[in-house]
């Protein structure tokens, strides 16, 4: 699975001496090549052309949340087969093992410097992010939890759009999100989308694109149909720009793009500004 | 009634030359249609139609995805490949229905939105996900009827309801079998295989919790008998919008919620 998220160039021998190569990042967005460690240090951004890349859904709460702030939702959760689908179970076993996850999901609460709020990850390792039964239970879940307590929501998106394996009922967790949201907002409550490398298909077309604020990470990817759908259709070339988080923005579909490193207290501001105020913990 | 079709079988039956579009159908269950046109935005879609008519007495909106009879019509309708600006202009029409307090119908015929640079720079993700929410707690009876496909999010779109009816051989997918093949096994040519493990018919909708109604098509498909078609809809929708409409708004929306609520398979 890593060997998707990125490409390592590999140590190579020079005439028979072993010169050291260190491990190297190649952007999927410039091209460019620079060492792991750099992209690493920098929070997978791209230090060449600021491509924010793929984190995993606890990396991006470790560098989003107060420190021992996150407490997890809905756990234990697992998916249950309603097609089933040839190898689904077992393909699923085999990525919880390999990542850790239990779906692509994960939903809690935490505070933003004080500020309390329900949260949701997607993790793009688990089935490139898609959307089937637990991952549309959880952000319902997630969303009727801040409605009735009154919390707003912050949700990190990263999807490559429906669970195939899951069919029609992948779909209909579009419906199922999108109804949760849509009382949350007619209650009142503040929904951030946070809009991350890849947000496609049936998450962009439901809960993704309903926030009341979206932001985007820059370069990420952000569409409806996939690129190579629409090139087969339109039997062209689609400009390299097309479908980033900045093709999103030029068109209205985005209200801002947030470097990693300002996320956090971009979060913090746009909840205070919403009334949601630190707690305060000695009380 | 048992359909002994495979899934297979009942595509092809929907790909069959001369089966109904809405178009066909609309003069047949209505009285008194007038087409509305455009979403007050960017345009007018074709693949869209929308307006109020009469269901007997009762003053109705209809939606609805709108296949073309031959080359002419489809190139007009885009082949009933929604861009975003029909959704809005279903979206206009549906909280119109609201305001008056007309019941909604939508008809859904699609093979999806329509994958194109003009529909993401125009926003068909957001256009898709802002009906669903609206439909959600639109305070009006919906029901939405699939006439032959039901595609993905491009059919999602008109497919929050109270209660939804299959045509016997009409599907409702996730995406084409075609399309799933292709994905799941980098082979579109499995399709045919691909239908049949999907779960795509009117019987699975029923047995997921999706659909509630199976409405009978006319021995051998819908395209061989327009009359009874038309009159096997009527009969459904004569009986089910007065009964959503003497519910009380509030319980109707609830039950709405929940019937999308609790679709889904999972433990913990
Ligand atoms: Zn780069």
């Amino acid at each position: 699975m890593f060997e998707d998220l990125f490409n390592v160039v590999k140590k190579r021998f020079n005439d028979g001496e072993e010169e050291y190569k260190p491990p190297m990042f190649k952007c999927p967005r410039c091209q460019g090549t620079s060492p792991l460690s750099r992209y690493e240090e920098l929070h997978r951004v791209c230090p060449l052309c600021g491509y924010h890349g793929r984190l995993s859904a606890a990396e991006r709460i470790q560098i989003t949340v107060d420190k021992d702030s996150f407490c997890e939702l809905d756990k234990d959760m697992v998916s249950g087969d309603p097609l089933s689908f040839p190898e689904y179970p077992e393909k699923q076993q085999e990525l919880r093992e390999v990542t850790g996850l239990n779906d692509a999901v994960i939903t809690g609460t935490a505070a933003i410097k004080g500020s309390k709020t329900v949260i949701g990850v997607m993790d793009s390792r688990y089935m490139m992010g898609s959307m089937g039964s637990v991952v549309g239970e959880k952000i319902t879940r997630a969303f009727e939890y801040a409605t009735e307590n009154h919390l707003p929501v912050i949700m990190f998106t990263a999807s490559g759009g429906a669970r195939m394996q899951e069919g029609i009922v992948s779909l209909m967790q579009m419906a199922k999100t999108s109804g949760a949201v849509k009382l949350h907002s007619d209650a009142g409550g503040l929904y951030i989308a946070v809009m991350t490398d890849p947000t496609t298909g049936g998450v962009t077309a439901s809960f993704a694109s309903l926030g009341d604020i979206i932001i985007a990470e820059p370069k990420v990817l952000i569409g409806f149909a996939g690129r190579r759908v629409i090139e087969s259709t339109i039997r062209q070339r689609l400009p390299e720009d097309f479908q980033l988080a900045e093709f999103m923005h030029e068109h209205g579909f985005v209200d801002m793009i947030t470097d990693r490193k300002k996320m956090r207290s971009t979060l913090s501001h746009l909840l205070k500004l919403h009334g949601y105020a630190a707690e305060d913990k000695e009380v | 009634m048992e359909n002994r079709k495979t899934a297979w079988e009942r595509l092809q039956l929907v790909h069959t030359k001369g089966r109904p579009t809405v178009r066909d159908l609309i003069p047949q269950i209505f009285t008194d249609f007038y087409e509305m046109h455009g979403d007050r935005a960017f345009g007018d879609d074709k693949a869209i139609i929308g307006g109020i008519a009469r269901l007997g007495g009762t003053p109705v909106t209809i939606v609805a995805e709108v296949k073309g009879r031959d080359i002419d019509e489809n190139k007009a309708c885009n082949f009933a490949m929604p861009h975003p600006e029909g959704y809005r202009k279903a979206l206009r029409l549906a909280k119109q229905a609201e305001k008056f307090r007309r019941p909604l119908i939508c008809f859904i015929d699609t093979p999806g939105a329509f994958c194109g640079v003009a529909a993401e720079e125009r926003g068909q993700g957001e256009a898709i996900a802002r009906n669903i929410a609206e439909f959600m707690t639109l305070r009006t009876p919906i029901i939405s009827i699939v006439l032959g496909e039901g595609g993905s999010g491009g059919a999602l779109a008109l497919g929050v309801c109270d209660e939804l009816a299959m045509l016997e051989n009409a599907e409702y997918s996730v995406l084409s079998p075609r399309g799933f093949a292709s994905i799941l096994w980098k082979d579109a040519s499995r399709e045919q295989e691909a239908s049949e493990i999907m779960k795509i018919t009117a019987e699975d909708m029923v047995a997921l919790g999706v659909a509630e109604t199976i409405i009978e098509e006319p021995l051998g498909g819908a395209h061989n008998d327009l009359d009874k078609i038309s009159e096997n809809i009527k009969e459904y929708l004569s009986q089910k919008i007065p009964e959503k409409c003497k519910k009380d708004i509030d319980v109707l929306l609830k039950e709405r919620y929940t019937k999308f609520r609790k679709i889904g398979e999972f433990t913990e």
